[in-house]
This record gives structure tokens, sequence and C-alpha cells, in this order.
């Protein structure tokens, strides 16, 4: 602490001598002033719940008694122990049906809207948008019945269209199980890429769309050479907004499948509430959080980095 | 430029921060490592059955999970009755579900201020043993000799809520709580369906087979929530394995193992049956709800399933649902059963009220208490002479009774060590899925179980 703290007078001179370099009217100093509110509630709030939550994960602890040191031993679990690998697998595996299948889906119904105006354009959008709108513990609640194998719409709807060898054990079978998550969040994101983009195309110069049509682009050619370029800032914004969602899914897999059958739909946020909550194991539970965390921070930083590289 | 001149005064000022911070968080988290031998000791002294109305004006707060039905019933009257018995205490109840409750209580009882001074803390190493490994109950033995608890109770109900006072040795040492409710988990069946009650181990699979064949399904069983799945297990466990074995492995006594002769003949039996169909189909993607209630419709001829369906099953199917136990091997031999009670009801250390919050918990399991629990269609775990009038209320009766004249109480498996839930219940469910044979469930179950029998 004494190294830094001695340190501090020599910028201060530098600055001191800067004072006079600055454009009138910009006092800077009082800045920080005005973002000291928010800058308080994001300390308190964000900043030091993961300071502390880095600080527990170096020890084992059962959230009760004394913890014990064990360094990095937490963190070294989460890349060894099979559980926990699989889990974050998993992740990678719903970002798929998070991210990747609701923008193309997204993109598809912009660019149908783009092209030709349907009448009643509102009320499509907000039908198509409902799903964001509605909590995902009822969403969640809601899917559980739709895959029901026996009476759910899904096998129900097969069976009665003489489909029922085509029926499955949605939830229950260790391969579907995971896609049938994944597709619930797809029905839950498609609807607020649609409206990223709609709002996105309807910036992009008519001119443009003629001057392709005058150079005898089809609709295929038209959305690759303009919709799709001009819509990268909207991609990168739901880029990162459903894969965030992605990789902190919770509620999904815990109201439908609790992580089973047998692990194989657990999650990296259901693995830390399980950890911290019900077995006690709280460092461990941190040092999978905190892992978290830095994957969506990385992923996050990367796709903003991608999308201001196009831009320029 | 000026983002580079600054940096260094951000670096310093984040590394101030960083290091104030780490000076903050200090030592290891947690509570004091103090000796919770001595605490308890103390506590027993102080322990005293007072005379509740000359205690002054006192405010109990009471963590519970009896929301449900009956039970939400009795622990309001009998809660009602206390205060009117005595005026100068207000019982101040929070309810919660049952998650709810195991998921907030470490946090609520570890905390300094408005720490409840009654809760219902699980049993077993979850979150009874989690607790009195951090001192946060108070050990009730010195007010169980005074009420005469011991009188109440069978002693293998009274061993489930026993720990050592260091939270090591679980089914000994101390006592930390109450139950007022027993549980069994037994097989329910339609009585439409099935016109004689099979009386033994083979002939409920003659009747299996007799149930497929004829198009129902045998046994309704849903396993999307995981929790059935232990229950299916450990009924057939009891088929096989010892019952003192079963309970020495719950406790961890030394030499207890999962992967067992037994426990495997056990794991094959079940997955024979899942093979032969005689399980829901999709079971590991059918609810616990839905399960039932195909059950209650008449899908099939039997339910295993606890007591705490009785009310829902007699609402639904009025006459036509009866209940039995397992039948053993040979006609007439000793019935054994997974079982148990309810969450007890302990005391926390940090109570200020203790000697009133034990004459509660005297008051919530006493006789008069028995003849609620019996009139709200509650099974009442200690002796009593109220008894149900008729329907499967009687049946459970029965089964209890003879179960505890038989000491054939199988507690549950998921006691045994702070993750056995989350182990056994996707074991099971890779074990019906055919993800993984009986010799590959018993011994994987084994390891996880001696990583934690290997740290006490």
């Amino acid at each position: 602490m004494a190294a830094p703290a001695a340190s501090l007078p020599a910028p201060a001179v530098r600055r001191r001598a800067r004072v006079g370099e600055r454009p009138p009217g910009e006092p800077r100093r009082v800045a920080y002033l005005y973002i000291l509110p928010g800058l308080a509630v994001f300390v308190a709030f964000v900043l030091l719940p993961l300071i502390h939550a880095g600080w527990i994960s170096l020890f084992a602890w059962d959230g009760i008694t004394p913890g014990e040191w064990v360094a990095l031993e937490n963190y070294k679990a989460v890349f060894t122990d099979p559980d926990l690998r699989a889990a974050f697998l998993h992740a990678l595996v719903l970002l798929i049906f998070y991210a990747g299948l609701p923008i193309v889906i997204g993109l598809l119904l912009a660019a149908a809207m783009s092209r030709a105006p349907v009448r009643g354009l509102a009320a499509f959008r907000t039908i198509l948008f409902l799903p964001q709108v509605i909590a995902l513990v009822v969403v969640a609640v809601m899917w559980r019945m739709i895959y029901a194998p026996d009476g759910g719409l899904i096998n129900g709807t097969l069976d009665a269209i003489g489909l029922g060898s085509l029926a499955q054990n949605w939830l229950g079978s260790f391969t579907l199980a995971l896609p049938a998550v994944g597709l619930i969040g797809t029905w839950v994101m498609y609807g607020l890429a649609m409206v990223l983009f709609t709002a996105g195309v309807q910036k992009i110069p008519q001119s443009l769309y003629d001057a392709a049509r005058v150079d005898g682009a089809g609709p295929v050619r038209e959305f690759f050479a303009v919709t799709l370029p001009g819509l990268r800032a909207e991609i990168a914004v739901a880029l990162t907004l459903t894969t965030i969602a992605a990789l902190r899914n919770f509620d999904l897999v815990y109201i439908t499948t609790r992580g089973g059958p047998g692990g194989s739909t657990s999650v990296p946020a259901y693995v830390v509430y399980d950890k911290a909550f019900k077995t006690g194991e709280v460092g461990g539970a941190s040092a999978v959080g905190v892992c978290l965390a830095a994957a969506i921070f990385v992923l996050a930083f990367a796709i903003n980095k991608f999308a201001e590289r196009g831009a320029r | 430029m000026r983002s580079i001149v600054e940096r260094p005064r951000w670096v310093a000022a984040s590394c101030v921060a960083l290091a104030a911070l780490l000076a903050g968080c200090g030592a290891s988290p947690g509570g004091s490592g103090d000796d919770n031998t001595e605490k308890a000791d103390e506590a027993r002294e102080s322990s005293k059955v007072v005379d509740v109305s000359k205690a002054g004006d006192v405010t109990l707060t009471v963590w519970d999970q009896e929301v449900r039905g009956g039970q939400a019933k009795q622990i309001k009257q009998l809660n009602e009755a206390f205060q009117a018995k005595y005026p100068n205490v207000t019982i101040k109840r929070v309810a919660k579900s049952f998650d709810d409750l195991n998921t907030t209580l470490k946090l609520a009882v570890s905390g300094n201020k408005n720490v409840p001074d009654v809760v219902q803390a699980n049993q077993g190493r979850q979150v009874m043993g989690q607790l009195v490994k951090g001192g946060l109950l108070r050990p009730l033995d010195a007010y169980a000799d005074n009420y005469k608890w011991s009188d109440r109770y069978s002693a293998t109900l009274l061993d489930l809520n026993r720990f050592s006072d260091d939270g090591k040795e679980f089914g000994g040492g101390s006592l930390y709580g109450l139950s007022q409710m027993g549980e069994i988990v037994g097989v329910y069946y339609n009585k439409d369906k099935v016109s004689t009650p099979p009386a033994t181990f083979s002939e409920f699979e003659d009747q299996l087979e007799q149930a497929k064949s004829d198009g129902d399904v045998p046994i309704s069983f849903g396993n999307l929530d995981p929790f059935a799945g232990i229950h299916e297990f450990q009924t057939v466990q009891n088929q096989y394995a010892d019952k003192q074995a079963v309970r020495d492995f719950v406790f961890a006594k030394d030499g207890a193992s999962f992967d067992t002769p037994e426990n495997q003949e056990a794991a094959t039996k079940l997955q024979d049956w899942a093979k032969a169909g005689y399980f829901t189909p999709d079971f590991n993607g059918t609810g616990y709800d839905p399960a039932w209630q195909q059950f209650a419709k008449g899908k099939g001829p039997f339910l295993i399933a606890g007591t705490w369906l009785t009310a829902d099953l007699s609402d639904n199917m009025g006459d036509k649902v009866g209940f039995m136990l397992m039948p053993p091997a040979e006609e007439g031999g000793d019935p054994v059963s997974l079982g148990g009670e309810s969450l007890p009801f302990a005391v926390t250390s940090k109570s200020e009220n203790p000697d009133v919050a034990a004459a509660y918990i005297d008051f919530l399991t006493n006789a008069e208490a028995g003849q609620v629990l019996v009139d709200t269609n509650n099974l009442p775990a200690m002796k009593t002479d109220a008894a149900p009038s008729g329907g499967v209320s009687a049946d459970v009766d029965k089964a209890w009774k003879t179960l505890n004249e038989a000491d054939g109480f199988v507690p549950y498996i998921d006691y045994a060590t702070p993750t056995f839930y989350d182990d056994i219940s996707g074991g099971v469910q890779k074990l019906l899925g055919e993800k993984q044979d009986p010799s590959g469930f018993t011994s994987s179950l084994e390891k996880d179980y001696t990583k934690f029998t290997g740290s006490l």
C-alpha cells in the first residue's frame, strides 16, 4: 500500500502543468462529482460483491463455519471436474440456440418485412415480440407442459395427425433434453432480434435498395449486399444481449429439468445456485461464478471489438 | 495523450481500494471457530422448563414450511391455541415453501440480526448437519429429559434428529429437533385394478406383469423431478439390503459402503423393471404431479409415493385408493420401508428465549397436538391414541403403527452427504435411462460418498 501512495504526487504534478491546456469551460475534475452517485452504486452493488466473490472463491467454505484457504483449487476444479466442464460445454451448445438461431430467424423476418409491406405489420410485430415480454418462469412452466410426453402439446399434436411415432421424450432424453431447453431460448429471444433488425432496416436508405434493384439484384443478393451490412451494429447488439442471456441462463433449466436427466442439461448458473444454496460449497460456487462472469465479459468484449472493427 | 498520463493515478487509486478491501475481508469467510462442545454444554446447563405464562412478553419468530393443505391447517390451529393459552406470547410466523426455506435458512440463522427463534431444519447433512457444525442450533437434550420427549417417539425417529455437537456424527449425539408428522414411502394401489393386494414381493411383480399385458401402466412414475427416483430405488433396495446396513450408510458408520452386492441387485431389478416397461413411458421426461394425477385417473394399478399424497389421492379417488407397505419376500415377514418424519422444529443458538421456544415445540408435539394432526388429515409421528376413522388414511395409520412396532424404518438415503441428493437422483436417472449399468451406478455413487466420508 505504501508504494502506490508514494508514487501519487508525480502524476499530480504533471496534471497541474496541463491544466492550462484545457479548453475553457470544461472543468474536468468536477465531472467525477457528477458520476459519483452512479459510481458509488456501481461499486457498492457490482464491483465490491464481485471482488468479494473472487476472494471467497479462494476458500473451501460451506457458508457457515470458517473457510479453509485452498488458493486456486476451486478454479482447477472448474477445468478438471467433468461435471463442471460439462456445464460450461452445455452453455456453449445453448449459445447456438439462444444467440445463433434467434439472429438467423430475426434476420429472415426482418428481410421479409422490409421487402413486402404487410398489412397490420405492427400487430404481427407485437405478436412475434410477445415471448420476450413474458416472465421466464412462466415461459418455462408453459414449455414444461408443452413438452410433456403424455398429453403435452407437441406429442399430442403429433399423435392427432398420425405422426405418433415421431413423439419424443423431450425433457427426459439424454440427447434431446439440451436442445429442447435450447429451443425454448430460441423462442424467447428471436422476437428481440427481430425488433432490433426491423428497426435497423428502416434506417437503411431506400436508395441503396433501389440501386441494388437497378443492378438486377434478386432478393437473396439484395439481402447480402444491402440489408446484412446495414445491420452490422444491430447484429452486434443482438448478439451481445442473446449471448449474455445464453450464458447466464438459469430459470429455464431450474424449472424445466433441474439440470437433469443425469446432469445432461446442467449449466454454470444452475451449478452456482446448487453449490451455493444447497450443497454448501460456497467457494466452488464463487469460482464457477467468477469464471462465468469472465467468459461473458470476454465474449461481449470480443463481439463489440468485432463490430467496431467492421464499422471502420 | 491524456489517458496515458492519467492511468497511473487510476492504477494507484484502484490498488489502494483493492488493498483496503482485502484488508476489510480480512481473514477467511465464515463465523468464528469457537468450540461447539463448550457452547453446547453451556446451552444444556442453562436449559430449563419455565412457566411460559410468567415469562413476560415474548415474541417467537418461527420459520416453517407447513404451507400445504392439512399441514397449513394444523400449524395455524396450534399456533392460535398456544397464543390463547399464553397471551403474553406472540408468534411471528414466517411461512416458506420447502425449497425456499432450505435455501434461505443458513443465511438467516447465521446472521446477527432478526435471527428466528424456532426453525424447521431438514434432517441430514445438507441442512441440519451444517447448522450444527456451525454451532447455530441449540441442543435440546435437557428439555427432552424434562419434558419426557423420549416417551413420545420411537428411538429410530429421534435418532434422525440427532447429531454430535461438532456435526460430524449423524444419527447419534445430541437431539436437535422434534418432528410432528410421520412419513412413509409405500405403495398406493387402485382398488378397481387390484382385487387382492400382493402379499409377497414376487406376487407384486406378477401383478406388474399382468398389468403390463392388460395395457395398463403398472407403476405410475414421473422422474423429471428427480426425487421420485430415490423413492423407487429405496423401495426396491429395502427388498435386498439389510435395514441396518442402509441406516449405517446414511449415518456414515465405519465400513458403510454403497458399492455392495445387495445394492447392485436392487439396481439391476429396478433397471429390469424399466426395461420391461413397468413404469410410465418416458418417465424421465414426466413430472411428479402429472404422474400421480395419471394414477388417480386410473391409468394403472400402482404408485410408489410418500404419505404426503394421501390427502390429494383420497380427494381424487375416494374409496378406490388403498395404501400398503411394499410386501416382503416371504409372506408375513417383517416390513421394511423408506420413511421417517417431517422437518424437525429446532431452536436456534441465537434465540433470546430458548426456554419459551422449547415449550412451544413441546406444545406442537404433545398428545393434544396429535389429535389436531389426525383431525387435519396428517399422520402424527408421535405415539398417540388418536386414529383416523377410515379410508386410505386408516391404511396409512395402520402401516405406520406396524412399521413402528417392527422398527422397520429406513431413512432417506440422500441425507448421507451434503451432495448425495444430486448424486443419487442423477444416478437413478442415468440407471433407468440405461446410461449407466448397475455396477457403474453403485461404484460411481460410492466414489461420491467416500469423497465426503473421507473428510470427516
